[in-house]
């Protein structure tokens, strides 16, 4: 089954990517887009076998830094 | 006296030459290169580098996957007996992401990738790898990063600098850092992670020797250990 995890920046944390970004938006004459937070969304390719703790385990431990982010885990349906 | 040291080489990095040479030119002796694959590190080692560069082409995030390579375990075992190791730009990262050291590294605020000489302060001088400089003393190291804007929240931020784990601080505005902090220690003093390159500045052909002094220091350390 696929899953899906997001990775996010951690609220207060200064995002120079997102800002640069959020810059080129209004670069391209589009207006009324107050802030730009970038990301990641890693997509995994699991057996039924995989657990939710063990998951957690790999997003907590790997795929984001608990530091400076957050994540989310999406189980898709098949 | 010789001094057993090992510069390790993950896939991208960069600097271990110039690392292996620095610490050759300032110690006598040549040091050992370890390999990420390598699950076990040469024993009684003085003193353990982790150099700069791309480890893993970063990856997921800077340091990241280097953090989690096989040899990263040993190297992790033998900090917390107290073996030296220094981690210079990726190798700061690296250290941050082992959880080695506190904070995260993240891109520069000018987004830009910055190389150029730096002016830093020293910040703590009594420390393993500072003793050869003088408190407050500004020396001139290039920094090379795309990654290097220091993070941490408050209360890390505080604890850093009360217990004087702050050893360098840029001069000026480089890239973001908080509180401009460029090289920060662990608690037992053994760990220093760093953005610049010490290894770069050895002799006066490199453009100074303000670099020296932190081998020094280290080679002072076990001289009177």
């Amino acid at each position: 089954m696929k899953v899906r995890v997001y990775v996010s920046l951690k609220n207060g944390v200064l995002d120079p990517q997102g800002r640069a970004i959020h810059h080129a938006i209004e670069g391209l004459g589009i207006h009324g887009v107050k802030d730009v937070r970038a990301g990641k969304m890693l997509e995994l390719e699991v057996d039924e076998t995989v657990t939710d703790a063990q998951l957690e385990d790999m997003a907590s431990k790997l795929l984001a830094n608990m530091v400076i982010e957050n994540y989310r885990i999406e189980r898709m349906p098949a | 006296m010789t001094f057993r040291s090992a510069v390790i080489t993950f896939p991208g990095s960069n600097c271990d030459r110039d690392m292996a040479d620095a610490l050759e030119k300032v110690s006598g002796s040549a040091p050992l290169r370890v390999w990420h694959g390598d699950a076990e590190l040469p024993a009684n080692l003085d003193f353990i580098a982790l150099p700069g560069g791309f480890s893993y082409g970063d990856y997921l995030r800077s340091g990241a996957m280097a953090a989690r390579s096989p040899v990263m375990r040993s190297v992790i075992e033998a900090a917390n007996r107290g073996v030296p190791v220094l981690g210079v730009c990726n190798g700061f990262q690296v250290l941050t992401e082992s959880g080695l050291l506190p904070g995260a590294l993240m891109r520069n605020a000018g987004i830009t990738f910055v190389c150029r000489d730096v002016a830093l302060t020293v910040e703590n001088s009594q420390s393993l790898f500072t003793s050869a400089y003088a408190q407050g003393q500004q020396i001139v190291i290039p920094v090379a990063h795309h990654d290097g804007n220091y993070f941490a929240d408050a209360d890390t931020l505080d604890r850093l600098e009360g217990e004087g784990r702050v050893a360098f601080r840029y001069a000026e505005e480089v890239n973001g850092s908080a509180r401009r902090i460029a090289g920060v220690l662990n608690a037992a003093g053994n760990v220093l992670g760093m953005m610049p390159h010490p290894e770069r500045m050895i002799e006066p052909e490199q453009g100074g020797s303000d670099g020296r002094a932190l081998f020094e220091s280290a080679l002072n350390a076990l001289a009177s250990a």
